[in-house]
């Protein structure tokens, strides 16, 4: 009875952050392990994993933005389309207008920046519901990227293309091939700026006046405002950086993929969600953390390795098993939470 | 400005649609001073407080700060830099943060938390102070009172000049009441000006220095608490004094209970998850009775726990001498008592539904939704108590919500009278209303009452009470403090029972 007490102190003590964020953490590896044993080979190779950073750069910085808000206990569906809008206007200039790549990165902030500003002064100041405000943003932008530019092509400024194709080698986790030759294991840039963004946004979080006060008012709105805190301040500025990383993952995924389409980052912002939900954020706000946003997106892409590892590459297949991942998260989240709450009483 | 006058608060207005919650109303706190402020719900109390911390915008009237002369609030923040903290009724912390970050958050200039520092400064007050939590743990996980105990904590390290307790004590047990007490003591002696507003009279007596009432958003006056013993404050608060009111009783021929008939409800040791103490009750056929109290003294808990409102804790409950188990309003409906509840807009009307509807809609639950009415036999049904409460409507089919207040009062009760109860409890069944409607319910209770209905009567107007019910049960602090009835029913003696022991009227 006593040893139960004990633990049950200790399991109750965690904050519910970061009990979500250790789930997130031990099922990503327990999945890649899964990965490993299954399907071997393949996931042995550190440049695998790699690849899984190399394909999602963008991804982990528009759910970091979405985990920001989420915490906040706000939504913004628009960061699919900032993305798309936001590399082909950078396509369009670099190309057609003889850009610089500076220009174009300050074109993707900027943009990024404009919609924050305005989502977040919507939703903040005029207390719209960010699910509509965000909403009409998704429309908006997809419109957008479409008059901007309507047909696919491919970015051809060798300066842009040279960056495109800069490769950060990884040493030591390189492998041999058939032949003999030893091949570096890279990572391109979009990644050291990712992860860059990742370490920032969490110091912000976790050590700044401002980070804890994004968990006060998702937390409880009202509480917030007692405790001294600018709620709407603190709302709009959720919006504002979501929306400027949403700019950076615009340009970001412009480096991936070197081409400029209307139909970019489909369904990305769903895409962010799914991953911040499984890294142990919550859409009631107050609960998450970027670091388990990163595992979220980690384990996303992991699931759809595999899926398509196994021959099911078939968009559907993808789909359903990301879907049934997502409920087997939820479930054990809600599952472990109602446990921590039965503890409590 | 008076050389320890801290906080000076003069002509105070603010209007809310349609209701004028304060008019001109003056406070003032002293260095080292514990002041009540008293008055009945609706008398302006949390209104005075939140213009005071920022939460609302006053229409009027100046508020000036030791030091710093007039000063304009227009956010809790403001309020919190010049000073003033206050502790909520309701917690006002996040519940997802760590109990350390709940009492640091929101404050001091750094743009970094310094986690180490914070949690130690946070341990050591928590010591200082004795509150069993962890500076690390989270807020969700510590119990309400805890919670509260943190809230207070926030306060006292903010060094605040002017602190406000709104109602702590409603969730602390004695024991931590005291420990509050303690703490307040403490705080005066540092040179705090404490406001503190409690329902519970025992408490004021106990640690304030000074009182101020207000009743209808005015100003009733400002006392030291020797001057004013607690018969006074109590008829201060209610608005009437002894004196002219000693002989009401009588003038309005108050209904005289049949001796004779047997105990249609009865309940012994009953107690509900609100926070009331155990209570015994029983009711007569063709009785009317009622519950005083102050607000908040628990009368309308204890017709909720009768009812099954809340959930009951213990108590054994007899309808007609058979024991009946009532754990949900449904079951007490089954056995014949009806509930009008106290607040009609939360409890008791569905808004968007037509007249018809929201009289039916008992008489639905009770014969089960899958049984419909026919359209003829709700419209004769809807007709007849229209006519017969004299509702003011349209027609059946217009929706409740554009109905005045008494006559949505009027639909609810028909709703119940449709069922014909046995027992009928009506809480504040008068409560903004107007006049004529008050006459009509009144004599409508006692007309039911003559027809063999038994009904408890809840209303915040004593005279109201005496004029209908043979009996009363007085509550103080959540406990019945004794039963009136015969010669015992007048005012003073009223008073005098809900003030308790000191005073002989």
């Amino acid at each position: 009875m006593k040893a139960e007490n004990k633990k049950s102190s200790i399991f109750t003590r965690v904050s519910d952050t970061n009990l979500l964020l250790a789930i997130t953490i031990v099922i990503f590896f327990l999945m890649y392990i899964g990965a490993i044993l299954f399907q071997g080979e393949g996931f042995l190779k550190p440049q695998k994993f790699f690849d899984i950073l190399n394909n999602n750069s963008a991804l982990i910085i528009t759910a970091c933005g979405m985990s920001l808000v989420m915490i906040t206990g706000s939504i913004d569906i628009s960061v699919g389309g900032v993305v798309a809008l936001v590399s082909t206007c950078c396509a369009v200039y670099l190309d057609f207008h003889e850009g610089n790549i500076f220009g174009s990165i300050l074109i993707a902030i900027g943009v990024g920046l404009l919609y924050g500003l305005v989502q977040g002064f919507l939703v903040a100041y005029l207390d719209i519901q960010p699910f509509i405000v965000s909403l009409a943003g998704m429309f908006f932008a997809r419109g957008m990227s479409t008059i901007v530019h309507t047909a696919h092509f491919n970015v051809a400024s060798d300066v842009f293309n040279a960056l495109k194709n800069t490769r950060i080698n990884v040493p030591g986790m390189g492998s041999v091939n058939r032949k003999g030759i030893y091949i570096p294991a890279y990572v391109e840039i979009g990644v050291i700026v990712a992860l860059l963004l990742v370490v920032i946004l969490f110091i912000v979080l976790r050590w700044t006046k401002l980070g804890r006060s994004f968990y006060a008012v998702g937390g409880n709105k009202q509480s917030a405002l007692m405790l001294g805190i600018n709620v709407k301040r603190t709302k709009f500025l959720a919006h504002l950086i979501c929306g400027l990383l949403a700019g950076i993952a615009g340009y970001v995924y412009l480096l991936h993929v070197g081409s400029s389409s209307a139909d970019n980052a489909m369904g990305m912002e769903m895409n962010a969600i799914a991953s911040s939900i499984i890294g142990g954020t919550m859409l009631t706000g107050g609960v998450g953390n970027i670091i388990g946003t990163l595992f979220g997106v980690l384990s996303l892409s992991t699931i759809q390795n595999i899926v398509s590892g196994a021959g099911l590459g078939d968009a559907w297949w993808t789909g359903i098993t990301i879907a049934s991942m997502l409920c087997l998260f939820l479930v054990i989240q809600s599952v472990v939470m109602a446990q921590k709450k039965r503890a409590l009483e | 400005m008076n050389e320890k006058r801290i906080l000076e608060m003069r002509g105070i207005d603010k209007t809310f649609p349609g209701v004028r919650a304060l008019q001109g109303v003056d406070f003032f706190l002293n260095e080292g001073e514990i002041h009540a402020l008293m008055g009945e719900n609706g008398a302006g109390k949390s209104t005075l407080i939140k213009v005071l911390t920022g939460v609302y915008t006053k229409d009027g009237g100046t508020i000036s700060l030791q030091g710093t002369g007039e000063v304009q609030i227009h956010s809790p923040q403001d309020a919190q830099n010049l000073g003033i903290s206050t502790v909520y009724q309701e917690i006002t912390l996040c519940p997802n943060l760590t109990v350390a970050e709940n009492m640091y958050i929101g404050r001091g200039k750094g743009q970094i938390t310094n986690w180490k520092q914070m949690n130690t400064d946070a341990e050591k007050l928590l010591r200082s102070l004795d509150i069993p939590a962890k500076a690390t743990q989270q807020l969700a996980s510590c119990s309400i009172a805890v919670q509260q105990m943190v809230a207070i904590a926030r306060a006292v390290d903010m060094e605040c000049k002017v602190l406000i307790l709104d109602e702590p004590t409603s969730s602390l047990d004695e024991q931590e009441v005291e420990k509050l007490f303690g703490l307040m003591r403490d705080l005066k002696s540092r040179g705090v000006g404490i406001i503190f507003v409690t329902h519970f009279l025992d408490q004021v007596y106990e640690v304030c220095d000074k009182i101020t009432v207000l009743r209808d958003g005015q100003l009733v006056g400002e006392y030291e608490i020797k001057d004013l013993p607690r018969v006074q404050l109590v008829a201060k608060m209610l608005g009437k004094e002894m004196d002219d009111l000693s002989d009401i009783k009588g003038e309005g021929g108050g209904y005289q209970g049949k001796d004779s008939g047997e105990d249609v409800f009865e309940a012994k040791d009953l107690q509900s998850d609100a926070g009331i103490k155990p209570f015994d009750f029983h009711i007569k056929k063709g009785e009317v009775n009622g519950f005083t109290g102050l607000l908040g003294s628990g009368r309308s808990e204890c017709v909720r726990a009768i009812f099954g409102a809340d959930r009951v804790l213990k108590g054994s409950v007899k309808m007609h001498g058979k024991p009946v188990k009532i754990a949900k309003p449904i079951d007490a409906m089954k056995c014949g008592i009806a509930y009008l509840p106290e607040d009609r807009k939360v409890d008791g009307i569905v808004g968007d539904l037509s007249v018809r509807e929201n009289i039916i809609l008992a008489l639905q639950v009770l014969t089960g939704f899958f049984k419909p009415f026919s359209r003829a036999k709700a419209n004769a049904f809807a007709d007849e108590y229209i006519k017969k409460l004299n509702i003011k409507t349209a027609s059946a089919d217009t929706p409740i919500k554009s109905l005045s207040g008494g006559n949505q009062q009027k639909v609810i009760l028909a709703r119940w009278l449709l069922m014909h109860p046995d027992y009928l409890i009506l809480d504040e069944p008068t409560r903004g209303i107007d006049v004529g409607t008050k006459v009509d319910i009144q004599k409508l209770v006692l007309e039911l009452a003559s027809e063999g209905m038994s009904v408890t009567f809840i209303s915040s107007e004593t005279d109201e009470m005496l004029r209908t019910c043979s009996r009363l049960v007085v509550m103080r602090d959540r406990k019945v403090v004794g039963e009136l009835s015969g010669d015992d029913l007048t005012q003073n003696k009223i008073m005098s029972t809900i003030a308790g022991g000191e005073s002989k009227a």
